[in-house]
């Protein structure tokens, strides 16, 4: 995994609630059996037509935005516990996303794969919005190291909750396997005097 | 100290204690199916490590699989190959998978409880976030990612923070027609989309006591969707009665030991719930959704909110969103909409109890000549019960089609699909948009609302009709 670096950014505002994990990647774009090429249907039935051209109106295709950062609205990648949401974010490429609340198996699979889930305020979530609203290059600063998130030109920040384990993991591009598996002894133990039927 | 249910089985799993937050849980059971597992094992591959305990792990393709003609070649190429890769891996890895055809075949949450793979106390996960149907046995069950799936068949551990704790209590006698999805819809409501995210439910009262354990897996398998990480269910005899006899339940003198073992598996007194829900059965009337999550369902007699109803400007703004995409007007009554599709099937509603009250309703009574029919045993062992039955006869004569096991129109993966713009009402799980096919409209229901609007057309109040 590669390790995660603060990042000054613009961002792209998808001011939708419930942006649920068939949105991010339809079912139908499941089928692949590796982790690339997801981004290119990332939000597939929003950003394209069924025949395939641009739907204008969509914010991933307005060039106005752009950045490694994605704001969305309120209760992000609820529902599937596909990872291949996971990956077509970063895939597309997005390195951090923002919302006032993450569904719980979209924010483990993001950790898992390098995708920063920052977690904002109702209020300040709200403040992004408007900031990019009124001017498309506005920046924010990821700071993982603080777990603080600045809008760069009013320098208002907020911090941001992630467990240690895993601020370590990003930072140092670490993963779960590799740390469970230096407890192997301690497995065994566990499967030792583990009552069977 | 007193324990909740899900503290002792989660407590008797803990193999290595990071700090508070962290933990590394050791997982008994690990089902696996083709469309979450092939980075998984790709990853095994690249470590150049085998899958840990194969004894612990068992395969079945599901989401992709066509339900008719299973004994030819997959048509789609991509299904096909993605189910080819997994017989690839299970067989390279000696893990257990019961392919096409084969008599133990199914949709993963439907294999492991009617094999006796789900028992009370255990660890289970899948690849699939419906996993928490297996806590209707009392098990700690749950969805994880693809790096996970790689995690437990590297280690049958994983690296979790534990969940605070909910528990969701129903008591009293539920009303005529008013089955369990209509409980788990109707709590949906109440609490929202994402109003259990954060948390592990506990199911109980009197009226989850009375629920058939088929029953009690449809109200677990949507805990997901109010974002409870999962849902379970103190195990009793009900439990021990269905388990009892499965080819994979303790036998002999063991069967005596693991009951007595599993009757340990319930909350002590006095011990602390972070978050409490008391429910009247009686509130609880047949259910429909009328929006694109599943939070978004109001009982069939009511009628959809209007924009006074709902708080706040952004929740407005997706009120609005999701009834243009439904084609629906805000204070619409639910009762007389039109039905261009019906879906019977998924881990939600695809069991044998499930068939029979579809049967049941439609014995003697013909499909509405418009409505387009997808009627989907979840397992092999559900079609061939049914059709040991004669369900399928039945289901025959009324002018619709009985197919092969598979998820099907849940997700619509296969070629199981629901036209743009078109209704469908549904015993599966989810509403979202496009989630049965791109631009299809979803309305989540019991097996007996969906029968009813089979037969007419339309949407009705079943509890009215029977």
């Amino acid at each position: 995994m590669e390790k995660f670096q603060t990042l000054v950014s613009t961002a792209v505002p998808l001011q939708v609630e419930d942006v649920d994990t068939d949105q991010i990647i339809p079912a139908r774009f499941l089928k692949a059996t590796t982790r690339d090429g997801f981004g290119e249907n990332l939000f597939r039935d929003w950003r394209y037509n069924p025949d395939g051209s641009l739907k204008e109106d969509f914010v991933l295709n307005n060039s106005k935005f752009s950045g490694d950062i994605l704001v969305g609205g309120k209760n992000f990648g609820s529902g599937s516990s596909r990872e291949h949401a996971a990956w077509a974010i970063r895939d597309f490429p997005f390195k951090v996303v923002v919302s006032s609340f993450f569904a719980d198996i979209f924010k483990g699979n993001a950790l898992n794969n390098g995708l920063l889930p920052v977690q904002v305020s109702e209020s300040f979530l709200s403040k992004i919005f408007s900031a990019i609203e009124a001017d498309p290059k506005t920046e924010l600063k990821v700071d993982l190291e603080n777990q603080t998130i600045t809008l760069v030109s009013t320098r208002e920040a907020e911090c941001f909750e992630i467990s240690d384990y895993k601020k370590v993991c990003l930072l140092n591009g670490y993963d779960d396997i590799d740390f469970i598996i230096s407890k192997k002894a301690e497995i065994l133990e566990f499967e030792k005097n583990q009552v069977k039927f | 100290m007193a324990k909740t249910l899900f503290e002792k089985v989660w407590d008797a799993h803990i193999v290595h204690k990071i700090d508070d937050s962290t933990e590394v849980l050791y997982i008994d059971r690990h089902l696996v199916h083709e469309v979450t597992s092939p980075q998984a094992f790709a990853g095994l591959e690249k470590r150049g490590i085998e899958v840990f305990r194969t004894q612990n792990t068992v395969a079945t393709p599901d989401h992709n699989v066509p339900t008719k003609d299973q004994h030819l070649p997959i048509q789609e190429e991509l299904s096909r190959l993605q189910v080819a890769k997994l017989k690839y891996n299970c067989e390279k890895f000696g893990v257990q998978m019961f392919g096409l055809g084969h008599p133990n075949h199914g949709i993963v949450h439907i294999i492991g409880p009617e094999l006796g793979i789900t028992q009370p106390g255990m660890t289970i996960v899948c690849g699939d976030s419906h996993t928490s149907t297996h806590g209707a046995f009392g098990a700690i069950a749950f969805g994880i990612g693809t790096s996970q799936v790689e995690s437990v068949l590297a280690t049958q551990c994983l690296l979790l923070s534990k969940p605070k704790t909910m528990k969701i209590q129903i008591d009293g006698k539920l009303g005529k027609g008013v089955l369990s999805k209509d409980i788990i819809l109707y709590i949906i409501s109440k609490i929202s989309s994402s109003g259990g995210t954060g948390y592990f439910v506990e199911y109980c009262g009197s009226a989850i006591e009375s629920l058939s354990m088929e029953a009690r897996m449809t109200v677990c398998n949507m805990s997901i969707e109010m974002g409870a990480r999962g849902g379970m269910i103190a195990p009793d005899q009900t439990t021990f009665d269905y388990i009892e006899g499965r080819e994979h339940a303790p036998k002999g003198e063991n069967w005596g030991k693991a009951v007595a073992y599993w009757k340990s598996l319930k909350t002590d007194e006095g011990a602390k719930f972070d978050e409490e829900l008391y429910i009247n059965a009686e509130e609880i009337g047949p259910m429909v959704t009328y929006g694109t999550n599943p939070g978004m369902g109001v009982r069939v007699d009511n009628h959809i909110p209007t924009l006074e109803n709902i708080e706040g400007e952004n929740n407005r703004i997706t009120f609005k969103k999701s009834l243009e995409y439904m084609g629906f007007n805000p204070g619409d009554n639910m009762i007389g909409k039109k039905i261009d599709w019906i879906f019977i099937g998924s881990c939600t509603n695809g069991r044998i109890e499930d068939l029979r009250i579809f049967a049941d309703y439609v014995k003697g009574k013909k499909k509405a000549a418009h409505v387009n029919d997808l009627i989907v045993p979840g397992s092999k062992q559900v079609e061939n019960q049914a059709r040991a039955e004669g369900l399928d006869k039945i289901i025959e004569e009324a002018g619709f089609k009985f197919r092969e096991p598979g998820c099907s129109a849940c997700l619509a993966m296969n070629e199981d699909k629901v036209p743009k713009e078109q209704y469908s009402i549904s015993t599966s799980n989810r509403n979202f948009e496009g989630r049965q096919g791109p631009g299809a409209r979803t309305i989540l229901a019991s097996p007996l609302t969906v029968a009813a609007a089979a037969v007419n057309g339309y949407i009705t109040n079943v509890a009215e009709e029977i």
